[in-house]
């Protein structure tokens, strides 16, 4: 087995028992990535000598005796919205093209700070609008299981890295679903973490009030020793609690008898039957787990969509006025202020990015916020009850993450509502202040082709703990099936790049 | 026209006030708020707005503008909230500003003034941030070729004051803001320099006839730069829109801007409908909650305010209500004034000296008042030797000036240019006895009953000793000498 195959558990063991290097890691991940990041385009940039010095110093670490920190020489990549000092920071728009950070955000200052090498900036729609990074002005980051599919988005990039096994974790962000519908579509586990659980000091900001940053695995487990990393209390980020487990990673296995598990009716409307299926296959399972399933009903998630799509494009059409071509990134040459604000804007930002600024700036203008903005967020009020209601009665909730597995590149782009509408199930977690895993639980057989699809595990806030638990014991059970299929799949994007090297 | 027609019209006048906070940093980052350090050295991601960017509320800010809407009177909302103020410039970072909209920190104050004496109610006090500072090349926005942007104000806290349409002259408008300085200078929340930018004003003026119940269309000036552009522009713009009202014509909505060196208002640009600014909730921020505790304690720890200091002044150290209000025109000046009385001056002297001769030499010599030249040790010893007839009044003015120019104690000085007044009788009566032979004349006229010549004696006397001379042991000694003559 090579590094790149293997688990950021596995890699950290092998590192910390000094039986490879950290370089000799780094080294298997850029051998991957030179192998297949060609065919799918999952970063914006490398960070190849930056990264190559990280391992150094962990390795003349770890020859000091001294300790680097519990993910010492785990190859990371950051979702291309995060801030990396030193490293270009776009957001998969052309209005930052040339814009390098000047400081790092909390979660990198975290990760690094236990020993993690950042190995790059992954694809992302354009400022993390979208769900299939079809929406970014570096291109579109392919499926690994399925190159003419999307990996979803708007954490493609990081979800198909993490796929295609150029990194063992990735970090992607979560607005209304960001990481883990991209993570059902490839087949791995995501963490959205509760609002306020993980800082957002240096992720740039789409939809403030929903706005969440977490890890993307293979493993359950590896989200949560990296979720270990990047939790806590910042005093950056006005939205951080001081609330958080003491470790993600410790009493992960405890047994899952006795849970109670509610199902939202509601979140199974439009799903795909064969992603039902396999949905019920794992309700079959948590009952032999000895887990108490109940259905359940949340009437006002039917507004979800709606909510959302007044909410953060409200939001997201305040937090980019700061992109004005004045400070930093593109500025259009232009006769007076106003024609140059608008011709930057107009060139720098790209068609959904301005269509939501649209609607956002619509539903705040005078005589329309009382009708949409302040509606939306009296109904959300509404939901954040209603779910609230729910887990008096349940520990958790389960749903499939997506009502389908990953579509094809160009088959909703132009349509987008029908896009909007896949994201049904992701976004009440958002406007709600929940945290949710999405992780695989098994394949839909999608014109002979296996494409994973992922189960939701919803927690109550700061809950993630009872999430990540009984996240593992399903994993636990169906991982042979998952890790050989997609061992299988791997191998097969090597081949593919290999038989195009040969032609 | 004539006077009656001119007696006519009113003004309603109401004044949006910026105050800078003086804090050590800004309101949501912790770079340097100082006034004054070269272009862009106090910046960071935060108060540049780049992306990923948070803000972190100054804790002492919200104090600060606690105590200040405490000093104006107001009640405080325990619970009120940021919001964001969008409009694009590019001294605006973020494209929106950090501000206060439906609930404000505070509603609902007053300041009174004294002529005549009436309440100016406060509408409300909030919180925000200012913008950083455009310097365009050339003269006027319009024309500039470039504009230069410095950053470092940006992000630093402000109050807004928004006073009720209840003034009604640039009398009026004037003593506001003069209370207003004196009130905050006093609360200690700000430098309220207008000079530096840390107080800023707005007015809105509408003009109707006498007895009508509407308001007129209001116009607004923006950044008035002293007290005296306000009143000056006031007056202006109450004539300009009077003569419009005489003949008939309507009040258009407009913003005006006061040039100063013409001496009239231009017009800016015409409000077709009212800026919409897209406010809401700023999703970064929860809401400000504060304490009931938190602001008792404020309440209870507040420092005095101008009216209680001449209060005390008047009912218990004995001075007049004149010279209490000349005391508290500035902190500095009451500050100094009370160390000098709790060094032992006597208070109605200590005031008189610094009324008279302190703040006279200050005005001359161009000095602020918190930069008072002397210390408050100098200047009561100097006022002990005029006690202890060591010194002149008259010398003593001469004494505080080379105390402020030398920073030399005025005992050191009096010595160095032996000042110390002459009391000795026996050097004063050979000094008294020489004029008496030297001017026998006067002597005679005096004798004739022409008092007045006596003046001139003791004229001689002093000049022979320089002004040294005791006045009164002269007066004596020349009284005594006299009547033994007769």
């Amino acid at each position: 087995m090579k590094i790149w195959e293997m688990t950021a558990k596995e890699i950290l063991d092998l590192v910390s028992s000094r039986d490879v290097s950290a370089m000799e890691v780094l080294d298997s991940c850029f051998e991957r990535i030179s192998e297949v990041e060609p065919q799918i385009n999952a970063f914006i940039e490398l960070m190849e000598p930056v990264a190559r010095l990280s391992a150094a110093r962990v390795d003349s670490m770890l020859d000091d005796g001294e300790n680097p920190g519990f993910l010492a020489g785990l190859p990371v990549a950051i979702k291309d919205n995060i801030c990396v000092k030193g490293a270009p920071c776009t957001c998969g728009s052309k209005i930052l093209e040339n814009w390098i950070a000047p400081y790092d955000a909390t979660v990198i200052s975290r990760l690094v700070g236990q020993g993690a090498i950042i190995v790059g900036k992954t694809n992302l729609d354009e400022f993390a609008m979208g769900s299939s990074t079809e929406t970014s002005a570096f291109g579109v980051t392919k499926n690994p299981w399925d190159l003419s599919r999307v990996p979803g988005g708007s954490s493609g990039g990081s979800a198909a890295a993490v796929a295609a096994g150029m990194v063992p974790i990735a970090l992607g962000t979560d607005t209304g679903g960001s990481i883990r519908q991209p993570a059902s579509f490839t087949g791995i586990c995501g963490l959205k973490p509760t609002y306020g659980l993980v800082s957002r000091y240096g992720v740039t900001g789409f939809a403030s009030s929903l706005d969440t940053v977490g890890p993307m695995g293979e493993t359950v487990w590896d989200c949560a020793l990296a979720l270990d990393a990047m939790a806590g209390f910042d005093k950056l980020d006005p939205a951080s609690y001081e609330r958080r487990g003491v470790s993600y990673v410790s009493g992960i296995d405890r047994e899952v008898r006795g849970l109670k598990v509610g199902i939202p009716e509601e979140l199974l409307d439009g799903v795909s039957p064969d992603v039902i299926d396999r949905f019920e296959a794992v309700v079959d399972l948590l009952k032999d787990f000895g887990v108490e399933i109940q259905m359940l009903n949340i009437p006002s998630l039917t507004y979800a969509i709606d909510i959302y799509y007044i909410i953060a494009p409200a939001e997201a059409s305040s937090n980019l006025a700061r992109f004005d071509g004045v400070r930093f990134g593109k500025r259009a040459e232009a006769e007076t202020l106003d024609q140059m604000y608008a011709s930057s804007r107009g060139s720098g930002f790209g068609k959904e990015v301005i269509r939501r600024i649209l609607i956002g700036t619509y539903a705040l203008s005078a005589g329309n916020k009382e009708k949409y903005y302040v509606r939306a967020a009296k109904a959300r009020t509404m939901l954040i009850e209603d779910f609230k209601k729910g887990f008096g009665k349940v520990d958790l909730m389960i749903s499939p993450a997506t009502p389908y597995a990953a579509f094809g590149i160009g088959e909703k782009i132009e349509d987008p509502l029908s896009m909007y509408v896949g994201d049904l199930i992701t976004i009440p977690v958002n406007l709600a202040g929940l945290c949710a895993l999405s992780m695989p639980m098994g394949f839909s057989q999608v014109s002979g082709t296996d494409l994973p699809c992922g189960l939701q595990v919803i927690g109550k806030p700061f809950d993630e703990n009872t999430v990540l638990r009984l996240g593992y014991s399903i994993e636990r059970a169906i991982e042979e099936e998952i890790r050989s299929k997609m061992g299988h799949m791997r191998r097969g994007l090597g081949l593919a790049r290999e038989a195009e090297l040969v032609d | 026209m004539t006077d009656k027609g001119h007696e006519a019209y009113e003004m309603m006048v109401g004044l949006e006030v910026h105050v800078e906070l003086a804090t050590e940093t800004k309101m949501f980052c912790r770079c340097s708020a100082r006034f004054g350090d070269p272009p862009n050295s106090n910046i960071c991601p935060i108060c540049m707005g780049l992306p990923g960017a948070l803000p972190q509320p100054n804790a002492e800010a919200v104090r600060l503008a606690v105590i200040a809407a405490l000093a104006l009177n107001c009640s405080i909302n325990l619970r009120s909230r940021f919001d964001r103020k969008h409009y694009f410039y590019p001294d605006l970072p973020k494209g929106y500003q950090i501000s206060q909209f439906d609930i404000p920190l505070a509603q609902g104050g007053y300041i009174e003034i004294d002529n005549p004496r009436k309440k100016i109610r406060i509408n409300r006090v909030h919180m925000e941030e200012d913008a950083g500072k455009s310097i365009h090349a050339g003269d006027e926005i319009t024309t500039a070729r470039y504009s230069l942007l410095d950053f470092n104000r940006s992000g630093v806290p402000l109050i807004e004051i928004v006073s009720e349409p209840d003034i009604a002259s640039p009398e009026e408008a004037r003593q506001y803001l003069e209370k207003l300085q004196r009130t905050l200078a006093y609360a200690g929340v700000s430098d309220v320099k207008m000079e530096e930018g840390s107080m800023r004003v707005d007015c809105n003026i509408s003009v109707r006839k006498k007895g009508e119940e509407t308001r007129g269309t209001p116009c607004e000036m923006k950044n008035l730069s002293s007290f005296r552009a306000v009143t000056r522009a006031l007056a202006y713009e109450f004539e300009r829109q009077k003569e419009i009202l005489e003949a008939g014509g309507n009040i258009r909505r407009e913003t005006r801007h006061w040039d100063e060196a013409e001496e009239v208002t231009k017009l800016l640009r015409v409000k077709q409908t009212s800026d919409d600014y897209r406010y809401f909730p700023d999703p970064d921020l929860p809401p400000l909650e504060l304490s009931r505790e938190f602001v008792d304690e404020i309440r209870d720890n507040m420092p005095m305010l101008p009216e209680e200091i001449v209060r005390y002044y008047t009912e218990e150290l004995g001075l007049p209500e004149y010279d209490g209000q000349v005391l508290t025109m500035d902190p500095a000046i009451s500050r100094f004034f009370d160390e000098c009385v709790s060094l032992g001056g006597d208070p109605k002297t200590v005031s008189n000296w610094i009324m008279v001769e302190l703040l006279g030499y200050m005005k001359d010599k161009g000095i602020p008042y918190d930069e008072i030249p002397v210390s408050a040790e100098h200047f009561v010893s100097m006022l002990n030797l005029i006690e202890d007839g060591l010194i002149s009044g008259k010398i003593a003015k001469d004494v505080l000036v080379s105390v402020i120019e030398t920073g030399k104690a005025p005992e050191v000085i009096v010595k160095e240019k032996g000042l110390e007044q002459i009391s000795d009788e026996e050097t004063l009566a050979k000094i008294v006895d020489e004029v008496i032979a030297n001017n026998q004349s006067v002597v005679e006229e005096i004798k004739g009953g022409k008092d007045k010549a006596f003046g001139f004696l003791v004229g001689q006397v002093m000049k022979m000793t320089k002004g040294k001379a005791n006045p009164a042991k002269v007066n004596d000694l020349l009284r005594q000498r006299l009547s033994e003559m007769m």
